[in-house]
């Protein structure tokens, strides 16, 4: 077909009667007179004509004069938020990779409110093509200034024109995104006049045709009269482009790796419920144990100490030995900064009825790691209660009549079995033994799927041994 | 059987309902969940994507829903305020999502401890328009599982978001939970994006310029919300039978009543507990049944009086209720929440 006929018709890619569109005119665009959108829709239609790809492309609509693109392009379509477009269609990409995405975006869409999403997105190489439309100016709400607004330009919102001291420069997104290493293919176009069109048609279809060959994220920014938002006549907008556009934002390519560029593959598999069952462990039952005596059976127990001496991970064991023996269970961290330096401490709850509160306010046991833990806690202490310490750190004895106190020289004993980082495993090993109410099978099981290291676990089997037979000769 | 943090009991449900896709952002104290996704997501095929912020995961969970699959995004209260746009977006273009919030203390950026001060957050809207949220509050790790997959159920069936809103006990505390075979229940979805022939005419937006159609949308968009107050309230009662005091809580304020209640029982106070499992749709009837037959209703939440404003609008009697709340990122103590209840009963709050 010749040009002048092709240019002419419809291409197949639009619908042919706008039905989405409300009111009873179905044939013509919403735009203005003159204004560059439907030009641009024109291509980026024969383009997915001429490289077939309407069927399986995704359209988002962004917001701005182009938010009803979707009663136009024969596509699936999706209409988003506000500079979201990137992200929406990112979702897309990923939920069917096979799918097409264009994101087309205006430039307060694009350069303004969604500026991290369009960074990101081109980032991460996601397989879209990006359309950005920049007419600079803010169209649809009423001629306000865009990012792209050039200096000296009058606007509703920039009513004596644009001045760098207060609204910074016109943004430059194309030679921006160019320098990303992900993006293979970015270009600045115009639809100003016939020369401008035909070289837009070109980058046009370079972007999508990357997109079809897989090979990921390509962004044509298109430079866009808009009369009605620059109050000047349709026919004097293209020369005001000339003039006034093209020094700001020039025309070209800024980075074409189209050819030999690896394709971008986000392929997913489907797991079968057999592999989400053996990867959550779901296929196997922790081993299970009886009760010696029922001491323990039920029981408040608060662990506190410095960060880093293990804290949590002896509450965790606690808490596994009990469910492992029968009895509901919790445990509850401090968590957030004090996990990260200072004090930390962590509740754990043994019942045979379901746990109520899981926040240990009046502990049963109370196992203390440092000093300044014991004169927090040692008062809620509840009266007949139990407390182990580090007596290897704190060294005044704590004054309680009315509590069993164990004094546990925890840190040396961690280092007499090789480090001292095992005094929370020593402290482990006196409580299990004050309590006698926990099977010795249970607790090497136990060590032995914490501790996956060998050198590690054989360094906590010595300190929990220690730790044992130090409560016994007390 | 397997003892599990709350927020990572999410995404075992979510992983067991077919969730599909994970996108979010970092924040204490809801991380742990997007750690666990991280893990799990990528090794069964499946997407886990730290988005660049709050606002551009909530997006990608709208393209990956869009596009017909099971997918969730998780925060804690300033991440959900972001999100909230999204939320508003989900709701005007009927798109099923998952969206978790593991509560801290606020306003602004607060602190990391626990609060349930996002109520009116979640109930109440939190994004623009005619839209609301259904609301699921766990109060054990089995819950954050359970209701993980529930919310992905009740998203599907309504084409509608739903939230999961816990706090930061019940996301970090650890509990054995028992976890339900693989649960996949996702319809078809002939209304998706999915970029082939059949969906191609297909359509997703929640614009509707022309007054009259945005009308009818609205409509529409009311019956459904009126058909989810109607089927989906959902609560518990504990030793409600024979009470005198009902305790109005949800979440960890729910598990310290329970605790405040076996105790009070031991004074020979008969108290018991009303525990919402959906917040929104609040549960009207079942609250309305139990004061018909329980004189004194109490509320305890960590916000400063915004459970109590349902508590009131759903029993609408005039009735005066016994309240105990605390805020900061600290919890209700027992004891004072115990002090409080026997006062009220005493008739001395």
């Amino acid at each position: 077909m010749k040009q002048a006929e092709k240019s002419i018709q419809k291409p197949k890619s639009m619908y042919a009667r706008f039905e989405r569109k409300p009111g009873e005119d179905k044939t013509n665009t919403h735009y203005c007179p003159g204004c560059g959108h439907g030009i641009v829709h024109k291509l980026i239609a024969e383009a997915l004509d001429t490289l077939d790809m309407a069927e399986r492309t995704v359209f988002i609509s962004p917001v701005g004069c182009s938010v009803f693109a979707y009663y136009y392009f024969d596509c699936g379509n999706i209409q988003v938020a506000h500079g979201r477009a990137p992200a929406v269609a990112s979702g897309v990409t990923r939920a069917n990779p096979g799918n097409f995405l264009i994101s087309y975006q205006g430039d307060g869409d694009l350069a303004a409110i969604g500026t991290a999403e369009i960074i990101h997105a081109a980032n991460r190489g996601e397989k879209m093509t990006v359309f950005f439309v920049n007419n600079s100016i803010y169209g649809m709400t009423g001629g306000q200034m865009a990012p792209t607004t050039l200096l000296g330009q009058k606007t509703t919102t920039t009513p004596f024109g644009r001045e760098f001291m207060n609204e910074g420069n016109p943004i430059r997104i194309a030679e921006m995104i160019a320098i990303l290493d992900a993006p293979v293919y970015v270009a600045r176009a115009s639809v100003h006049n016939i020369k401008a069109i035909m070289q837009a048609r070109k980058s046009i279809t370079k972007a999508l045709q990357a997109q079809r060959d897989g090979k990921g994220f390509a962004l044509v920014e298109i430079l866009a009269p808009c009369p009605s938002g620059w109050k000047i006549d349709p026919q004097e907008s293209a020369a005001w482009v000339e003039k006034n556009v093209l020094p700001v934002f020039p025309l070209g390519e800024f980075k074409d790796e189209t050819v030999g560029r690896e394709g971008i593959s986000r392929a997913r598999n489907a797991a079968s419920d057999e592999q989400i069952i053996s990867l959550l462990g779901l296929d196997t039952a922790p081993p299970h144990f009886a009760l010696s005596n029922p001491k323990a059976a039920s029981l408040r127990v608060l662990c506190a100490g410095f960060g880093g001496q293990g804290i949590m991970l002896l509450g965790q064991m606690l808490a596994h030995l009990g469910m492992r023996h029968g009895l509901e269970v919790s445990w509850l961290p401090s968590y957030g900064p004090e996990m990260r330096g200072g004090t930390a401490n962590c509740s754990v709850v043994f019942s045979e009825e379901a746990v109520g509160s899981p926040i240990v306010e009046y502990p049963d046991l109370l196992v203390i790691m440092n000093g300044p833990s014991l004169d927090k806690f040692l008062p809620a202490l509840v009266p007949g209660g139990v407390l182990v310490y580090n007596s290897s750190i704190i060294e005044n004895a704590p004054r309680r009549e009315d509590v069993q106190i164990v004094a546990v020289p925890a840190s040396d004993l961690a280092l007499q079995a090789g480090s001292e980082r095992a005094a929370n495993i020593v402290m482990f090993g006196v409580i299990v033994s004050v309590y006698g109410s926990f099977s010795e099978e249970a607790y090497s099981h136990l060590l032995a799927e914490f501790f996956t290291s060998e050198k590690i676990l054989g360094i906590n089997e010595k300190a929990l041994r220690a730790g044992m037979e130090y409560a016994r000769n007390i | 059987m397997k003892l599990v943090r709350g927020n990572e009991a999410v995404i075992y449900g979510a992983l067991l309902a077919g969730c599909q896709s994970y996108y979010g952002y970092p924040i204490t104290p809801a991380s742990e969940i997007a750690h666990t996704a991280a893990y799990y997501f990528p090794q069964l095929g499946r997407t886990f994507l730290q988005a660049e912020s709050e606002l551009a995961a909530i997006n990608m969970v709208y393209g990956a829903s869009a596009a017909g699959e099971r997918t969730m995004t998780a925060s804690s209260g300033p991440g959900i305020s972001l999100k909230s746009e999204g939320l508003s977006y989900l709701a005007g273009a009927e798109l099923p999502a998952v969206v978790v919030n593991v509560m801290r203390a606020g306003p602004g950026l607060g602190n990391i401890g626990p609060e349930q001060s996002d109520y009116n957050q979640m109930v109440k809207g939190g994004g623009h328009g005619n839209y609301r949220l259904i609301v699921l509050a766990p109060y054990s790790a089995q819950e954050m599982c359970d209701m993980t997959i529930l919310a992905f159920e009740l998203a599907d069936r309504y084409r509608t978001p739903v939230a999961v809103l816990a706090d930061g006990v019940i996301g970090q505390m650890m509990e054995a939970v028992r976890f339900p075979k693989p649960c996949d229940t996702s319809p078809a979805k002939p209304w998706a994006v999915r970029g082939d022939a059949a969906t191609r005419p297909n359509c997703l937006t929640s614009i509707y310029l022309d007054f009259d159609s945005l009308e009818a949308h609205n409509r529409r968009l009311i019956m459904k919300f009126a058909e989810i107050e109607a089927r989906e309230q959902r609560w518990q009662g504990y030793m409600l039978d024979d009470a005198e005091v009902a305790i109005v809580a949800y979440g960890v304020t729910s598990r310290e009543a329970k605790s405040v209640c076996e105790s009070l029982r031991a004074d020979g106070i008969k108290a018991g507990l009303f525990r919402p499992k959906t917040l929104w749709p609040f549960p009207k009837e079942g609250l309305c049944e139990i004061a018909e037959r329980v004189p004194k209703i109490f509320v305890a939440e960590l916000s400063m009086g915004m459970l109590i404003d349902d508590v009131r609008l759903a029993l609408n009697d005039g009735r005066r209720l016994g309240f105990a709340a605390n805020y900061g990122g600290k919890l209700i103590r027992g004891d004072a929440l115990r002090n409080a209840v026997v006062e009220f009963v005493k008739g001395q709050q």
